[in-house]
């Protein structure tokens, strides 16, 4: 799996591109989102790809070859974190109802919805908790899922500056350097 | 800023003026009206094509004989779409275009209107970049922006769709506020793997691959000087032909699935590659797993997307490849490589392809002959444009081209019926350059309706029709891999000098050897010719590494060239 943070303009079609390119180019992708970043005009994809580290740079490559992309960064490797946002509708009677409230208790989730025979249980966290969770659900009876799919920032110092954030909006960041992909 | 305003469609032809633009290809309709009446105000010459593919490819033409960006143009729906293989061809083979499409008006668009079609989603994997223009205010940033982008890095194809509304609406029109932002263009690099220059230092056994990329960045005086200094011959791709003098002892010539023997024997033996501009596709790489085994690769290109796709490279170095031979030039010596050119030479000497060309004439007429022929007959000097098939196979053997620029050809996409449009396109770019045509009988007759366009626009284009009555290429793969059953491949075809005849141009027919250098000088004494070459039928081409086959296992000319069932 690779992993990416892609900022890109907000215009219409953007989106489409992006996916036209994993369509064509052959990868699949295994998780996408997308939203709006405190930069007016600029939105931030987070895509996770099924691919290896040589796939890794093609698509990162292939990522900088669309002209409303503006920068891509690998962070498959890169301290980060991961999050997911899963809303669970499960079977929830007058006599399983505890039982399922006990464990959206452990697993710090919210109850959003109850009514006479279901709960529908909003969970934030890693792909892996959410995956846990849905276990533990399934002998209940999940009726339905909805999940975000993920999405990632870096850890710690790699937060962009101020300085950073401009060039972002402003130009294709990392122009002229090589981007090292091999941290 | 001038506070007068224009319509949209008069921004359009202000603002491809204002690039640079005196030329386009194109083809009138519903949704392009406005722009086409507002053409007739500004010094633009417009070259009505018979049909739209024949515009994209004249555009193309148009761009790789001049280097300048081509441009097209079309209505929508249907005007729209023909453009399609045109504007892949010109994708698969970085040549910058610029397409400018009719669409209908803004408020109707989804609703499946009349000549509606989704044209920006139809070439979103064909182009570099498209725009849907909406509104007159943005026409000028979106054709800036599309020539800054058809041009820069890997050049290639980029559509501009403009809604009538936004051809007949009015804004104020400022030039320089609609400069597109050159510095957001800009991608950063990837270079990486090991110091190319010491692979070079090291290497006892290289070899230069040279591509389209030396003649898009007009690297010919660079490669040059790097080749002489480190004595590294050159293999050329079909695309980088023409990017270094054939006549040059290091060229080698061709490399791949018709390449030359003892080309595609040096790279199966080298302990270096050194590619440049070039992509390692499938048709000069063979099969992959047996390629070059016991050479580094380092290869040098502008797009990083190219590196490790199709081979792995032990040294990437991305930046436009006569940047990158000019800063490798002060860091080369000069070295004396006799052990490894005196055996490419030898490797030389008994290939039996040389033989072909001292052939007596036995009565046959050979297509290698005709094109053998025509490059003594025009010295070398033509600017030869090819279809796809055998034809353009023979054309890369047998057409020794010296300067950049001088073969024009659909190598990646390999669109038969490129040859004559692009051809019309080159002639309009280069009207003093003397431009063959070299088709085959099949993709000649795919696109042969713009013969018109060349006599309306009394252009000197001359068309060798090498014909054979076969779509050749194909009933070689047949004979060679089907059991020579000839599925579709016989093709009928008119008399093409009575067609050209009917065009107003002149025509002839060559059926003997001993006709085909009058018949050549005849041509090139009229304004506008085609020639119908009667060649011989079941002829193919050698040498041939079959599709996936290994680099180094070619099937070789037979000794002697095997007569047709119909002799």
């Amino acid at each position: 799996m690779q992993t990416f943070s892609v900022w890109v303009d907000d215009k219409p079609g953007v989106l489409n591109r992006v996916s036209s390119l994993f369509r064509r180019r052959g990868y699949n992708i295994e998780s996408l989102t997308v939203g709006h970043t405190d930069t007016e005009g600029l939105s931030r994809m987070t895509i996770v790809v099924d691919t290896d580290e040589r796939g890794g740079r093609l698509v990162e490559a292939n990522l900088y070859k669309l002209i409303p992309v503006r920068r891509v960064e690998n962070i498959t490797l890169v301290p980060q974190i991961a999050r997911d946002l899963a809303m669970i509708k499960v079977t929830a009677t007058h006599e399983t109802r505890a039982q399922v409230m006990v464990l959206a208790e452990v697993y710090r989730t919210r109850i959003v919805d109850v009514s006479a025979d279901a709960l529908v249980v909003e969970v934030t966290g890693t792909e892996d908790k959410i995956e846990s969770l849905l276990d533990m659900l399934r002998p209940f009876g999940v009726i339905e899922m909805v999940r975000t799919g993920q999405v990632v920032m870096k850890r710690g110092s790699a937060k962009p500056t101020r300085e950073e954030r401009r060039r972002i909006a402003a130009t294709a960041a990392g122009a002229g350097t090589p981007t090292d992909l091999s941290v | 800023m001038s506070a007068e305003t224009r319509t949209g469609a008069q921004i359009i032809w202000e603002s491809l003026v204002r690039e640079g633009v005196d030329v386009v290809f194109g083809y009138p309709g519903g949704a392009i009206l406005p722009a086409y009446d507002a053409m007739l105000d500004f010094p633009i010459r417009h070259v009505l094509v018979r049909h739209e593919q024949g515009a994209t490819h004249m555009a193309d033409g148009y761009a790789r004989a001049t280097g300048k960006v081509g441009v097209a143009i079309a209505t929508s729906g249907p005007g729209a779409t023909n453009m399609v293989t045109g504007i892949a061809t010109a994708m698969m083979d970085s040549s910058p275009v610029v397409c400018i499409t009719g669409q209908v008006g803004s408020g109707v668009i989804g609703s499946d209107a009349f000549q509606e079609i989704d044209i920006t989603g139809i070439t979103l994997p064909i182009t570099k970049h498209n725009y849907l223009v909406t509104h007159p205010s943005e026409v000028a940033p979106a054709i800036r922006e599309a020539f800054a982008i058809a041009g820069s890095g890997r050049p290639g194809p980029v559509l501009i769709d403009i809604t009538k509304d936004a051809q007949m609406g009015r804004c104020e029109f400022d030039w320089d506020a609609a400069k597109p932002d050159l510095e957001a263009l800009v991608r950063p690099g990837h270079s990486g793997g090991a110091d190319p220059l010491a692979l070079v230092r090291a290497a006892e056994r290289p070899l230069i691959l040279a591509g389209h990329g030396i003649i898009l960045s007009g690297a010919g005086v660079e490669l040059r000087a790097f080749a002489e200094t480190t004595q590294i011959p050159i293999a050329m791709t079909l695309l980088g032909i023409g990017g270094f003098p054939a006549s040059h002892p290091l060229n080698l010539g061709m490399m791949g699935m018709h390449g030359e023997a003892w080309v595609n024997t040096a790279i199966q033996e080298a302990d270096l590659l050194i590619a440049l501009g070039m992509r390692f596709d499938d048709r000069v790489t063979g099969n992959l797993k047996t390629y070059a085994p016991s050479a580094k690769k380092i290869h040098v290109d502008i797009d990083p997307a190219e590196f490790n796709k199709n081979v792995r490279v032990d040294s990437a170095v991305s930046g436009d490849v006569k940047a990158v031979l000019g800063e490798w030039l002060g860091q080369v010596q000069g070295v004396a490589r006799r052990p490894w050119l005196d055996y490419i030479a030898r490797l030389k000497g008994d290939s039996p392809v040389c033989d072909i060309q001292n052939l007596p004439d036995d009565g046959h007429l050979y297509a290698a002959h005709v094109v053998n022929d025509l490059w003594r007959i025009t010295k070398g000097s033509a600017l030869v444009v090819t279809d796809v098939g055998q034809h353009q196979m023979w054309e890369a053997q047998y057409y020794h081209h010296e300067t950049p620029r001088s073969l024009i050809t659909s190598g990646g996409l390999g669109t038969m019926g490129f040859a004559l449009p692009a051809a019309i396109g080159a002639k309009i770019g280069r009207p003093d350059a003397e431009v063959w045509a070299v088709v085959g009988d099949g993709g000649f007759q795919m696109t042969m309706s713009e013969l018109a366009t060349m006599a309306q626009e009394e252009l000197d284009v001359k068309v060798a029709v090498v014909n054979n009555g076969y779509l050749g290429m194909v009933r070689q793969w047949q004979e060679f891999f089907y059991q020579r059953r000839y599925a579709a491949t016989p093709i009928s075809g008119p008399d093409f000098a009575k067609l050209a005849q009917s065009f107003g141009l002149w025509g002839g027919t060559v059926f003997a050897r001993a006709q085909v250098e009058s018949t050549i000088a005849e041509a090139r004494r009229q304004r506008g010719a085609v020639i119908d070459f009667r060649v011989e039928q079941e002829d193919s081409v050698f040498p041939m590494v079959p599709a996936g086959e290994d680099l180094h296992k070619m099937i070789r000319r037979p000794s002697r060239i095997v007569e047709t069932a119909e002799d």
